[in-house]
């Protein structure tokens, strides 16, 4: 598969925090045209706090607190009248309904019900929406998005900031002691304020399935942030083997694996995403489709599977029925840190949808036992 | 730091090692190859009496994210294997040319060994390689 961007090291881009990352021991990697940390070996005074590694960050983050950057992902200010319903225009969520101070996922859909790309779009109040979009998208999306717009709606991309994310069940005692404000913030709830001397945008958000923020900082105030919150004994960094593991586990797609243009919001187990109002005036693009799914359901539905014994499936691995018939993929597979065990998501024939049916993954000319799941692998806990 | 490497210990160009006793060979993979592929989470290995072509893939080695093949080293039949690596793969990230040896080889002919790399070659490869 050719990959111009990734060819040449030299030309991959840098987060703010590049060489913050290189002094804690990364492993930097590229993604999506940045170079990224994917795990760290870290300086001997933090590996007695978390060894390194995508095991063990990823079970800090599950037991205490794990320091992500993802500023390589899109971040832009969708302001001016009618910003919410330009954006409507574009999306199946309720945007124009969301509350000042509030965020919220939803999806850019095509004409024919396929994923552009999911997002979060924020309220920040004064009739200003911040977006956060895939790295990997965010050039396609922001062309997309502002040549939908109407005159007087402005989409004013962020290239000057990064995004830390802090995730896990210690996160909010850490960021009570850097800004109150900041932990008393409910899920989803989003409040600009200063942390570590510098203003940030800050969101009870993240990608794990844990509790957490996500804080979007000028790139100036990135690496001073990251020292703050370093400097609290319960917080590690972790890279982006443990994101993806810890996103798996926590049921939550990725972006080109388990959703893209082929896969509808039925199909994904994302309808819930579509807004009530949206569900009455489908004005959203791909909406006849995504409606004719709903009401008759899709042919095929993504799935949680467990595979039996250790061995994980990755994408891309046939799904077998009892008899052997193939009945749908695996888009996501690997060995799932907090229950020792594989786990996968896939499409299948929704006749095969339905959880505790027995399937079987084909992998290295074997047939591996599997049962449909209900996801998330790991629960979900969010604060209240 | 890895281990001084013994002289009769040989490496190839797939990262897997070789040490040679009689015309038994114990293989795995070296320390480079663990640290490159971070913990791992499973080990599958070939099969006791299956008969292995130089360069055949013949066992994987898997972290949480990826899986890669190890390939035989050296053509011979498989007459031991190391469950004590299936049953605890992070013992190939403690001690990849040691306790975690994957499995060993009557090899077709012991004399092949010489065409694989000594410790000083190997090191000289993973320079060329970018490690």
């Amino acid at each position: 598969m050719p990959e111009p961007i990734l060819a040449d090291p030299a030309a991959l881009r840098r987060t703010p925090l590049d060489a913050w990352h290189r002094a804690q021991g990364a492993r930097m990697v590229p993604f999506a045209g940045y170079a990224m940390p994917v795990q760290y070996a870290p300086p001997p005074a933090l590996a007695a706090r978390c060894r390194g590694g995508v095991l063990a960050e990823h079970l800090h983050c599950r037991t205490r607190a794990a320091l992500f950057d993802v500023s390589h992902m899109g971040q832009a200010w969708l302001t001016g009248p009618g910003a919410a319903a330009a954006l409507e225009r574009l999306v199946p969520g309720d945007i124009a309904g969301l509350p000042p101070g509030h965020q919220r996922y939803t999806l850019l859909t095509n004409a024919a019900g396929g994923i552009l790309d999911d997002l979060m779009v924020a309220n920040t109040g004064e009739g200003r929406l911040f977006i956060v979009v895939n790295a990997s998208r965010k050039d396609a999306d922001f062309a997309h998005i502002a040549a939908a717009l109407p005159p007087g709606v402005r989409l004013e991309p962020l290239a000057d900031r990064a995004l830390l994310a802090l995730q896990g069940p210690e996160a909010a005692a850490v960021l009570r002691r850097l800004c109150a404000p900041a932990a008393a913030l409910p899920f989803l709830g989003v409040a600009a304020l200063p942390v570590a001397g510098t203003d940030c945008l800050i969101s009870r958000s993240g990608y794990t399935g844990e509790d957490g923020f996500e804080l979007s900082v000028p790139a100036a105030g990135a690496e001073a942030l990251a020292e703050a919150l370093l400097a609290e004994p319960e917080v590690a960094p972790a890279g982006l083997g443990a994101r993806d593991s810890l996103r798996l586990e926590a049921g939550l797609c990725l972006y080109g694996s388990d959703i893209d243009t082929e896969t509808t919001p039925v199909e994904g187990g994302l309808a819930w995403t579509i807004g009530k109002r949206r569900r009455q005036d489908w004005g959203f693009p791909g909406a006849a489709i995504i409606r004719a799914q709903i009401e008759s359901g899709p042919a095929r539905r993504r799935v949680g599977l467990r595979p039996e014994g250790r061995a994980p499936v990755r994408a891309g691995a046939p799904i077998l029925d009892v008899d052997g018939v193939a009945v749908g993929t695996v888009t996501s597979g690997l060995f799932s840190p907090s229950l020792n065990a594989p786990i996968a998501m896939g499409y299948v024939q929704r006749a095969c949808a339905g959880p505790a049916i027995r399937l079987a993954l084909h992998l290295r000319g074997a047939a591996v036992p599997a049962v449909v799941v209900r996801l998330p692998f790991v629960p979900h806990r969010y604060v209240a | 730091m890895p281990a001084t490497p013994t002289p009769e210990i040989r490496y190839s160009r797939d990262h897997e090692w070789v040490r040679l006793d009689g015309d038994i060979a114990t293989v795995g993979i070296t320390d480079h190859a663990q640290t490159a592929l971070g913990d791992l989470v499973f080990v599958e290995l070939p099969a006791i009496d299956r008969t292995l072509e130089a360069g055949e893939a013949c066992a994987v080695v898997e972290s949480v994210k990826a899986a890669s093949d190890v390939f035989a080293p050296l053509a011979g039949k498989v007459v031991e294997t190391n469950q004590a690596v299936v049953d605890e793969p992070a013992v190939v990230n403690a001690d990849a040319e040691g306790e975690g040896w994957l499995f060993r080889l009557e090899l077709d002919d012991p004399a092949a060994v010489d065409a694989l790399m000594d410790a000083t070659g190997y090191a000289a490869f993973l320079e060329e390689e970018g490690a």
